[in-house]
C-alpha cells in the first residue's frame, strides 16, 4: 500500500537535474528523521514539498543547504557534490542558491537595500551606483515600492518582510531558490499575489524553485510537481493527479479533505497542467 | 564584449553579475557616445544573461532612445527577451531625501532638548516600574498575593548565590590592595597600625557596597535588560498583558525583590572577604598579627560604620534593577537595539550607583552619622 511511486508519470529523462538527493539518511541521537531518501528536481520547475508537521521537511531542506550534517547519502546541487567540492567550488555553488527563510531572516541591523546588496557586495565587483540600480530593480520585481529600500526590517509588515527576503534571495540571480513556507502568515490575496510572483520570476529569470508549503492554493496554482514526505522518505512525487490516485490515508485526507475540496471546486480544474 | 559601434552593437559571451565588471567602463562610454540613425543591438552571441546584464542592455536602449534614435533588439529570444522586456526603462527612483530646513539654532538645541525629554521619560518610566512592582502581579481575581516565591528564589540564586565566588575574589584583592598601599604610605609616619582603621572604615562605609553594586550592575543588570528586552521583542510582554497580568509585576517585581535581598548579603560577604585580604597583607608586609588586627579593628570600627555602608545596599539594588528594567522595556524590534539598551543599562546603572553613593556621603556628613 505504501510503495513509493517514484514519478514515472512524466518523461523526465531529457530534463536537466538541478538537485539530486540519493539515499540520504539524517538522524539525531538514535532517532532517524530521514531514511534513504531520494529526490530529484529538474531545471525550471516549481516543486511543492508537503508533509505532516514533524516529518522532517525542514530537516531535509536544512540538510540540503548544509546546515545539518547527514549520516549517509549524497547531495548533488547543480551537478556538484558539496562534500567532495573544494573551497572555490563551494563558494561558486553558494552564489547559485537563494534561500527565503520562513520568517525572512533579514538582518535587523541593515536596511532592506543593504540586505539586498550584502551578497552582491561580498561576491561581486560592481560600482555602488549599479548595485543601487539593481537593488531597486529587485525591489520592483518582488513588488515593493522604492521607499521600502531605506526601511529597517522591524518597520515592515509580514508580507513586506517576505518580499524583501525574496529580493535578497534573488540578489545574485540564483539558479535554485529554496522557499520555506513562503505564503504562511499572508492573507489569501497576498498569498495569491506571492504565488503569481514566484511563477512570473520562474518564467523571466529561469529559476528552479523548491517550495516547502502547506498552502493548498499554492500547490494547486503554481506547483508543477508535488512531493510528499512521510515515513522518513519521499512517499510519492508527481502531479496533482498522482496525488489523488495515491493510496495513502494521509495523502488522501490532505488532498481530498474539506479544505482541499473547496480549493478544487473553486478552481474547477485542479490540475490544469 | 561590445564588439561594434555606430549602427550595430554586438554583445557576446556571458552577461551575468559576476562577469560584467571588466566591461563596465567601456559599456558606459558606449552609452554616452554620440551616433545617428537606426541602431541594432545584437544579442545572438550572448551565452547567458541575468538581471544585471539585462539591466545594462535596457539602460543602453533607454540612453540611445534619449538621443532620439530608435534602438531595437535582435537575436534575443525566449526568457532573455522576456527578462529584458519586464525591466522598467529607468531604474525606480529612490525617494528624494528632504532637505533639513531647520535653523542653526534649532539644529544645535534640538538634540539637547531630546536628551532632556528622554531623561524625563526615563524618570517617569522608572517611577511607573517602581509603582507597578510595589503593587505586585495584580492577579485579577485576587488569587494569592501575586508574588511568586519560586521566581524570587530562582532569581536570588542566579543574582546572589552564583555571584558569591567573583565577589569574594574581587573583594579579597581590593582589601589587600588598599592595605598594601596604606601600609607603605603610613610606614613613613611610623603609624602602620592605623592601616587597620583605614581599611576598616573605607571598606565598610564606602568601597564594599560600592564595588559590589558595580559588579552586580554589570552582572545582573545586563542580564535583566537582556531577558526583558528579548521578551519584549518576541511579544511575550504583550502576551502577559493580554492574559490580564501586569508584566511589570510578574517579571520585574521578583527580580527587584531578589536584587534587594541579594545585594546587602553580597555586601556582607564582600566586607568579610576584603578584611581577610587586608589582614593577610598587613601580616605579610608589616607583621601585624591577626589578633592585633582584630583588636585594632574592634576599636576603630563601631556599628554605625557598618550600618552606614549596609543602609546604602538596598537602595543601590533598587536603582540597578529599575534602570535595567526601564532599558529592557525600551528594546525595539532589532538585535542591534537589544545590544544598545543592554550597554545603556550597565552604563546608566553604574553611574546611578556612584551618584547615589555621593548623595549618601553628603547626607551622612550633614547629619553627622
Amino acid at each position: 500500500m505504501n510503495e513509493p511511486q517514484q514519478a514515472g508519470t512524466r518523461p523526465n529523462k531529457d530534463r536537466q537535474v538541478v538537485l539530486s538527493v540519493k539515499d540520504l539518511t539524517v538522524g539525531f541521537g538514535n532517532k532517524l528523521v530521514l531514511d534513504n531518501l531520494n529526490l530529484e528536481i529538474y531545471r525550471g520547475e516549481i516543486l511543492g514539498f508537503v508533509g505532516a508537521s514533524g516529518t522532517g521537511k525542514s530537516v531535509l531542506m536544512r540538510t540540503v543547504l548544509r546546515l545539518l550534517p547527514q549520516r549517509s547519502g549524497t547531495i548533488e546541487i547543480l551537478g556538484t557534490d558539496y562534500d567532495k567540492a573544494d573551497e572555490a567550488e563551494r563558494i561558486a555553488l553558494d552564489t547559485r542558491l537563494g534561500v527565503l527563510f520562513q520568517h525572512g531572516a533579514l538582518f535587523s541591523a541593515l536596511t532592506v537595500k543593504e540586505n539586498i546588496q550584502l551578497p552582491m557586495r561580498e561576491y561581486l565587483d560592481l560600482p555602488q551606483s549599479l548595485m543601487d540600480e539593481i537593488a531597486y530593480l529587485k525591489l520592483e520585481m518582488v513588488g515593493l515600492p522604492p521607499d521600502a529600500a531605506d526601511k529597517y526590517p522591524s518597520e515592515l509588515s509580514g508580507g513586506m518582510i517576505k518580499r524583501a527576503a525574496l529580493a535578497r534571495a534573488l540578489a545574485l540571480d540564483p539558479d535554485l531558490v529554496f522557499l520555506d513556507e513562503p505564503t504562511s502568515g499572508l492573507d489569501p490575496i497576498g498569498a495569491a499575489d506571492f504565488d503569481a510572483l514566484i511563477a512570473k520570476l520562474r518564467d523571466t529569470l529561469g529559476l528552479t524553485v523548491y517550495m516547502v508549503t502547506h498552502d493548498l492554493d499554492s500547490l494547486f496554482s503554481v506547483c508543477d510537481r508535488i512531493a510528499v514526505l512521510g515515513q522518513k522518505r519521499v512517499l510519492v512525487e508527481g502531479t496533482l493527479e498522482d496525488m489523488f490516485a495515491f493510496d495513502d490515508a494521509w495523502v488522501q485526507s490532505y488532498f481530498r479533505g474539506k479544505r482541499a475540496r473547496t480549493v478544487v471546486t473553486d478552481e474547477n480544474q485542479p490540475a490544469a497542467k | 564584449m561590445p564588439g561594434g559601434a555606430g549602427e550595430r552593437y554586438v554583445l557576446t559571451g556571458e552577461w551575468r553579475n559576476h562577469s560584467i565588471a571588466p566591461t563596465l567602463k567601456e559599456f558606459e562610454r558606449l552609452e554616452k557616445s554620440d551616433g545617428q540613425g537606426h541602431l541594432e543591438i545584437d544579442l545572438s552571441g550572448v551565452e547567458g544573461i541575468d538581471t544585471a546584464g539585462a539591466w545594462l542592455v535596457r539602460r543602453l536602449m533607454t540612453a540611445k532612445s534619449g538621443q532620439g534614435r530608435d534602438a531595437v533588439l535582435v537575436g534575443a529570444e525566449g526568457p532573455m527577451q522576456e527578462l529584458i522586456r519586464v525591466l522598467p526603462e529607468t531604474a525606480p527612483a529612490p525617494p528624494a531625501n528632504e532637505a533639513d530646513k531647520r535653523t542653526v539654532f534649532e539644529r544645535v538645541f534640538s538634540p539637547l532638548g531630546k536628551i532632556m525629554v528622554e531623561f524625563g521619560g526615563d524618570f517617569y518610566a522608572a517611577m511607573h516600574i517602581l509603582g507597578s512592582a510595589v503593587r505586585g502581579a495584580q492577579l485579577k481575581f485576587g488569587h494569592g498575593s501575586g508574588i511568586s516565591p519560586a521566581s524570587v528564589v530562582t532569581h536570588m540564586d542566579r543574582m546572589g548565590v552564583r555571584a558569591v565566588p567573583i565577589i569574594v575574589l574581587m573583594s579579597f584583592l581590593i582589601g589587600a590592595i588598599i592595605a598594601q598601599q596604606g601600609a607603605f604610605q603610613l610606614r613613613y609616619f611610623g603609624a602602620e597600625i592605623f592601616v587597620v582603621d583605614l581599611v576598616g572604615i573605607l571598606q565598610l562605609r564606602e568601597i564594599g557596597v560600592l564595588l559590589t553594586a558595580i559588579m552586580i550592575a554589570g552582572r545582573s543588570g545586563s542580564a535583566i535588560t537582556a531577558e526583558i528586552g528579548s521578551m519584549k521583542m518576541r511579544e511575550e510582554i504583550d502576551a502577559l498583558t493580554v492574559i490580564g497580568l501586569n508584566p511589570v509585576g510578574v517579571l520585574i517585581f521578583p527580580r527587584l525583590v531578589a536584587l534587594t535581598v541579594a545585594l546587602p548579603l553580597l555586601t556582607i560577604v564582600a566586607n568579610f572577604s576584603a578584611l581577610y585580604g587586608a589582614a593577610v597583607v598587613t601580616w605579610t608586609y608589616s607583621g601585624i598579627t591577626f589578633d592585633t588586627f582584630l583588636s585594632r579593628l574592634h576599636e576603630a570600627v563601631d556599628p554605625s560604620s557598618v550600618a552606614a555602608g549596609m543602609i546604602k545596599a538596598p537602595f543601590m539594588a533598587l536603582v540597578i534593577g529599575i534602570v535595567a528594567a526601564v532599558e529592557g522595556m525600551k528594546v525595539g524590534g532589532s538585535a542591534e537595539s537589544l545590544g544598545q539598551h543592554v550597554t545603556a543599562a550597565v552604563v546608566k546603572a553604574i553611574f546611578a550607583v556612584i551618584a547615589l553613593d555621593a548623595f549618601f556621603a553628603v547626607f551622612y556628613s550633614a547629619i553627622d552619622f
